[in-house]
C-alpha cells in the first residue's frame, strides 16, 4: 500500500540528499558483534540459574544457554535453543526493547551497571545460523511431527500468525495463511524502523521459517473483502487470527484531513518499502504526535531523512511516554526535540502572499495547548497555547483493532477476548496485538502465535472423538443418558 | 621501598626474578633484552653435546579459560638447536656486558659420565656464576635417554649432580621433573649427590588439546602430534605443593629452591617465597607478555612488602611453610558456615544449583511476589565445604563465618571414631 508515499511526496520538500548518503543515514542501528565481540561479551554472562532474563523474555528464551552455547562455539546449537522458544528470534533481536526485557532482568545491572548485551548476542547466533545456511544448504532445524491431515487458517502474515504457522506445522499441520498486503511479515516487514531490519531481513527469516514445509503463503487475501471468516470456519479445522490493530486513532482536530497530515506508520511502510530512499521527501519541519516507539520510530526516520527540524509533540511529561528511555535518548542523539504538555488542537494551511514577486506561499503551523497536571493529578489546558511551523505532520497516536470482520465474537476494551487463545467463536483462535494481551511487542507476538498452535493442538486432538452430544445425536437411541446424568 | 635483592644458592641477585631455561634465554639479543628489562638472571637455555638438535614446526599448543585467556602453554622444541660453541661465546659476551646479572648455565646430556663433565666444564669456563642439570624435560629428549628419563629415577639424578658438582666449583642446580609420584624422592637424591639447589618443576607431561578436524594432538606436526610439556598458570598449583613439600620435609628443609611454575605476578611470587623459595624462575609469562611483564612482578612484590612491613624477602620466607600440615594435624572441629550476603547478592542463583545439585542441598531459594529472589544458607544443613563462597561471582558476598560450637581442637588421629584409638 504505498498510499502514505503518495501522501507525503505532493506535500514535502524535495530531498536533494545524495543516495549514498542517504543508505547510510538508515544503515545497522547496532552494528552486529564480531565473532571476537561476543566470545567476549558471551563471557560476561554470569550462567545465573532460573535465570531472571528468561523469565522477562514473553518467550521464555534459555538465554544462559544460548550464550553458553556461544561462550562453547557450538553457535548452531545457540541459535537453535533461540529459535525453539522464538522461530523470529532475529527479528526480536534487532526490534525487542531489551532495556525494558531480558537485559533489564540481567543480575549484571547490579554488579556491574551494565547487562549482557543479550539481544546483539542472540543476534549473532541466529545470523550465524542464517550465514551457515545460506552457505552449506544446511537443513531447517525443525522437524514436522507425523501429519495430522488437518488444515489450519491463519489470518495475517505477520508475527504471531507466522510463529502459529511454524509451530502447528510441526506439531503436524498443514497451514495457509491469509494476507491482506502484498508481502509477508506484518509489522516486522512494513513497521520497524528501517535502520532496526536492514538487508530484507523480515523476508530472510519469513523464507527462513518456511523452510519447514506444510506452510502456504496467499498474499492480498483481506477479510471483508475478499476472505471472508465464516468460509475460513468452514473450509478449515480450526482458525488463527491475527490480524494485528487495522485502523490508525485520530486526533479529532481541525485540518486533520489535510495531506500533509499522514499516518506514522503509513510513513514508516513507505521507507521500509523504498527502493531509492531518496525519491522520498520528507518536510523540512516535520511535528510527530505521540509518545510511543512508533513516534520515536517516525521521528528519527524523517530526521535521518533529511528533515530539518523534527519535533515530537506531546500532551503529557517524558515520564508518561510509552517509548523506552533508550529510544527517547536515541531520539535525541538523532536531533530530535521534544514539546511535552502540548495537546494539538488543530491543523491550519497558512498562504502568505509576497508583493514583491506576486506569489503566494503555502505554509502551515500546527496549534497545541499547553497542557498541566492539576492537583488530582489530572491534566487539563492552561487555557494557553502556541502554533508551531510545520510543513508534515506525522500521527502516532496509536491503532485499534478494526471489529467490522469479527462483529459476532465477544469483544471487549477493544480487542477480542480469549481463553487460552480461544476466542468465543469455537474453532477460531486469536493471538497478537488484537487480543488483550498484545502489548505492541514483536516478541510477545510470536509468543501469542506459538501458545495459540499449542492451543489448537489440544482442541483438535480433543476434536478427534466426538463430543458427547455429537455423540448423542448420532445415536439417538441413547439420547435418555444425557437425562439420567 | 623493600629491598628485592636475595641469594640464591650463594648467588647475588638484584631481585628473585629470572628467566627459566626455555626460548626466552635462547640467544644473546633476548637475554639482553631481558636484562634491559630489569631481570635480575637467565637460565640460558639448555645446551648439550654437538651436533645440535633440530627442532620442529610448530612446537606451541595452548589451553584457553573462557576469556580467551591462556592459561597453560605445552611445548614441544628441545633444547637448544645452535652450535655450542655460539652459544658458549654469547654467553661469555653478556657475561662481561651485564656483570650485575646471573645466568646460569642449563645443560643436558645422556647418562655418561664424561658427557657431563666435559660439557659442565666447557659451559663454567664462560663465567656462568651456577649450572643448572636439565633433569625434567618430557617430551623429545627424554626419548633419547636424556631430561625426564633421568629426573624420573633418583640413583641417576644423584649420580649427574655428583658427576658435575666433581669438576666444577660454582653452585650446581639440579632440576626437577614433576612427572614422578614423589618430589621428594628426587629432592633428596640431588641433595645427596650434592647439589647446591633444585630447580622445579619442569614442565608436566601433557597433551593439551586435540584438534578435532585433523584428528590430532596438538601442535599438530604434519597431521601427528606428540605430549609435550606444560606450563603456564595452570601448573602453579602442582609447582607450590612440590615447593612447600620439599621446604617441610625435615632432610630437605634447608635445600635451596629456585621455584618455576606458573609465576605471572607479584602475588604468585610471594606465595612461592612464602612456601620457602629462596629465588624464582619465570617463562610462560614472558612468552605471552613480553619481558616488561616483570616491571609489575617487582614493583607489586615491593608494593605488597611494604604495606605488610616485610624490608627484605628473607623476613616472610618460608612463613606458610610452617602452616602447611598433613591432613592428620588439621582441627577436625572447627567448622564454618556460609552467610549470604542480602545486600551485595546479585541473585544470580549460582551458589543455590551448585549446592542443590553437587553438595548439600544448604542453601534456600525463595521468589517473593515481586520476583525478587533471594538465598539463604541452612546452616543445619550446611557443611562449610565454601564451594558457594568460591563460585559467587560477588567478592565478599558470600562470607564462611566460623562457628563457635564449644568443641576442643581435634585432630583425626585424636578423634573417638577413629578406628585406630579403639584399643
Amino acid at each position: 500500500m504505498a498510499l502514505g508515499l503518495c501522501n507525503f511526496n505532493k506535500t514535502g520538500t524535495n530531498n536533494n540528499a545524495n543516495k549514498d548518503a542517504l543508505s547510510n543515514n538508515y544503515a545497522d542501528l547496532h552494528e552486529p558483534l564480531s565473532f571476537l565481540q561476543a566470545k567476549a561479551e558471551a563471557d560476561r554472562c554470569l550462567y545465573c540459574y532460573d535465570a531472571p532474563c528468561i523469565t522477562a523474555c514473553p518467550t521464555s528464551i534459555d538465554v544462559p544457554t544460548f550464550i553458553h552455547q556461544i561462550r562453547s562455539t557450538n553457535l548452531t546449537g545457540s541459535a537453535k535453543t533461540i529459535l525453539s522458544q522464538n522461530i523470529m528470534g532475529g527479528t526480536c533481536s534487532r526490534a525487542c526493547p531489551t532495556e525494558i526485557l531480558c537485559e533489564q532482568a540481567c543480575v549484571l545491572n547490579v554488579s556491574e551497571e551494565q547487562p549482557v548485551e543479550i539481544g546483539l548476542l542472540q543476534r549473532f547466533a541466529v545470523d550465524s545460523l542464517f550465514e551457515k545456511q545460506a552457505a552449506s544448504q544446511l537443513e531447517h532445524p525443525f522437524k514436522r511431527a507425523k501429519l495430522k491431515e488437518k488444515r489450519i487458517a491463519v489470518i495475517g502474515a505477520g508475527p504471531a500468525g507466522l510463529a502459529c504457522a511454524h509451530r502447528a506445522s510441526m506439531l503436524g499441520y498443514d497451514v495457509t495463511v491469509f494476507e491482506a498486503k502484498n508481502k509477508a511479515g506484518g509489522l516486522n516487514e512494513y513497521g520497524l524502523a528501517a535502520y532496526k531490519m536492514v538487508d530484507d531481513f523480515a523476508q530472510k527469516e519469513i523464507e527462513f521459517l518456511l523452510q519447514i514445509g506444510g506452510i502456504h503463503i496467499e498474499t492480498g487475501q483481506k477479510l471483508g473483502e475478499n476472505l471472508s471468516l465464516k468460509s475460513l470456519c468452514d473450509d478449515f479445522d480450526a482458525v488463527f487470527t491475527s490480524v494485528g490493530l487495522g485502523l490508525s486513532n485520530q486526533l479529532g482536530i481541525n485540518g486533520e484531513d489535510d495531506d500533509r497530515v499522514i499516518d506514522a506508520i503509513e510513513f514508516i511502510e513507505a521507507i521500509r518499502q523504498s527502493d531509492d530512499l531518496s525519491s522520498l521527501s520528507v518536510g523540512n519541519n516535520v511535528i510527530v504526535i505521540g509518545a510511543g516507539n512508533t513516534a520515536i520510530d517516525a521521528a528519527i526516520q524523517s530526521k535521518r531523512l533529511g528533515a530539518d527540524n523534527v519535533t515530537v509533540v506531546y500532551r503529557r511529561g517524558e515520564e508518561s511516554m510509552s517509548a523506552t528511555q533508550w529510544e527517547i535518548d536515541l531520539a535525541r542523539k538523532n536531533g530530535v526535540n521534544f514539546r511535552f504538555y502540548s495537546a494539538p488542537k488543530s491543523f491550519e494551511n497558512i498562504q502568505t502572499h509576497n508583493s514583491n514577486t506576486d506569489t503566494y506561499t503555502k505554509t502551515a503551523s500546527l496549534e497545541c495547548d499547553y497542557m498541566q497536571l492539576d492537583d488530582d493529578g489530572k491534566l487539563t489546558t492552561t487555557g494557553e497555547s502556541y502554533k508551531l511551523p510545520t510543513d508534515m505532520v506525522l500521527k502516532a497516536i496509536g491503532q485499534k483493532f478494526d471489529k467490522s470482520p469479527f462483529t459476532e465474537l465477544n469483544i471487549e476494551n477493544g480487542k477480542l477476548v480469549v481463553s487460552n487463545y480461544q476466542t468465543s467463536m469455537k474453532g477460531l483462535f486469536a493471538g497478537g496485538d488484537c487480543i488483550a494481551s498484545g502489548s505492541d511487542l514483536t516478541v510477545q507476538a510470536v509468543e501469542d502465535g506459538k501458545q495459540a498452535a499449542h492451543a489448537i493442538d489440544q482442541y483438535l486432538s480433543k476434536n478427534q472423538y466426538l463430543s458427547k452430544n455429537q455423540y448423542l445425536s448420532k445415536n439417538s437411541n441413547l439420547s435418555n443418558l444425557s437425562e439420567e446424568k | 621501598m623493600a629491598n628485592l635483592n636475595c641469594k640464591v644458592a650463594g648467588i647475588e641477585s638484584i631481585n628473585p626474578f629470572w628467566l627459566a631455561s626455555a626460548p626466552p634465554t635462547d640467544k644473546y639479543i633476548n637475554v639482553v633484552r631481558a636484562f634491559e628489562a630489569g631481570w635480575a638472571g637467565v637460565v640460558w637455555k639448555t645446551l648439550g653435546e654437538d651436533p645440535p638438535v633440530i627442532n620442529m614446526a610448530s612446537r606451541y599448543g595452548v589451553h584457553k579459560n573462557g576469556n580467551q585467556h591462556i592459561v597453560g602453554i605445552n611445548n614441544i622444541e628441545l633444547i637448544s638447536d645452535r652450535p655450542l660453541q655460539i652459544n658458549l661465546d654469547e654467553i661469555r659476551r653478556v657475561r662481561k656486558e651485564w656483570p650485575d646479572r646471573v645466568i646460569i648455565g642449563s645443560m643436558m646430556a645422556v647418562i655418561e659420565e664424561k658427557a657431563w663433565k666435559e660439557l659442565a666444564i666447557a659451559i663454567a669456563e664462560t663465567g656462568v656464576q651456577g649450572l643448572e642439570l636439565n633433569l625434567g624435560c618430557p617430551h623429545g629428549m627424554c626419548e633419547r635417554g636424556m631430561g625426564s628419563a633421568i629426573g624420573q629415577v633418583p640413583e641417576m639424578v644423584e649420580k649427574v649432580t655428583r658427576w658435575v658438582k666433581e669438576v666444577v666449583d660454582i653452585p650446581v642446580f639440579t632440576k626437577l621433573t614433576p612427572n614422578i609420584t614423589n618430589i621428594l624422592w628426587s629432592a633428596e637424591a640431588a641433595q645427596q649427590g650434592g647439589a647446591d639447589a633444585v630447580s622445579l618443576i619442569n614442565t608436566v607431561n601433557s597433551i593439551v588439546s586435540v584438534d578435532l578436524d585433523q584428528m590430532a594432538p596438538t601442535p599438530v606436526v604434519d597431521g601427528k602430534g606428540t605430549h609435550g610439556g606444560y606450563c603456564g598458570t595452570a601448573v602453579k598449583p602442582i609447582a607450590l605443593n612440590m615447593v612447600a613439600e620439599i621446604s617441610r620435609n625435615q632432610p630437605t628443609k634447608d635445600l635451596q629452591i629456585s621455584a618455576i611454575g606458573g609465576i605471572e605476578t607479584w602475588r604468585d611470587a610471594a606465595e612461592f617465597i612464602a612456601l620457602g623459595a629462596d629465588g624464582l624462575q619465570v617463562c610462560t609469562a614472558a612468552m605471552l607478555y613480553g619481558f616488561r611483564i616483570v616491571d609489575d612482578m617487582i614493583a607489586g612484590l615491593s608494593d605488597w612488602m611494604d604495606e605488610k612491613g616485610y624490608a627484605s624477602i628473607d623476613d616472610f620466607r618460608g612463613m606458610a611453610v610452617g602452616n602447611t600440615v598433613d591432613w592428620n594435624e588439621l582441627n577436625i572441629n572447627y567448622d564454618t558456615k556460609a552467610f549470604i550476603d542480602p545486600e551485595s547478592c546479585i541473585e544470580c542463583g549460582r551458589c543455590h544449583i551448585a549446592c542443590e545439585d553437587t553438595s548439600h542441598q544448604a542453601i534456600k531459594f525463595d521468589v517473593s511476589k515481586e520476583g525478587k529472589r533471594t538465598f539463604t544458607v541452612i546452616d543445619d544443613e550446611c557443611v562449610g565445604c565454601n564451594l558457594c563462597a568460591h563460585i559467587c561471582p560477588v567478592p565478599d558476598c558470600i562470607e564462611m563465618r566460623p562457628v563457635d560450637n564449644g568443641l576442643p581442637h581435634m585432630t583425626w588421629p585424636e578423634h573417638p571414631l577413629n578406628p585406630m584409638n579403639e584399643q
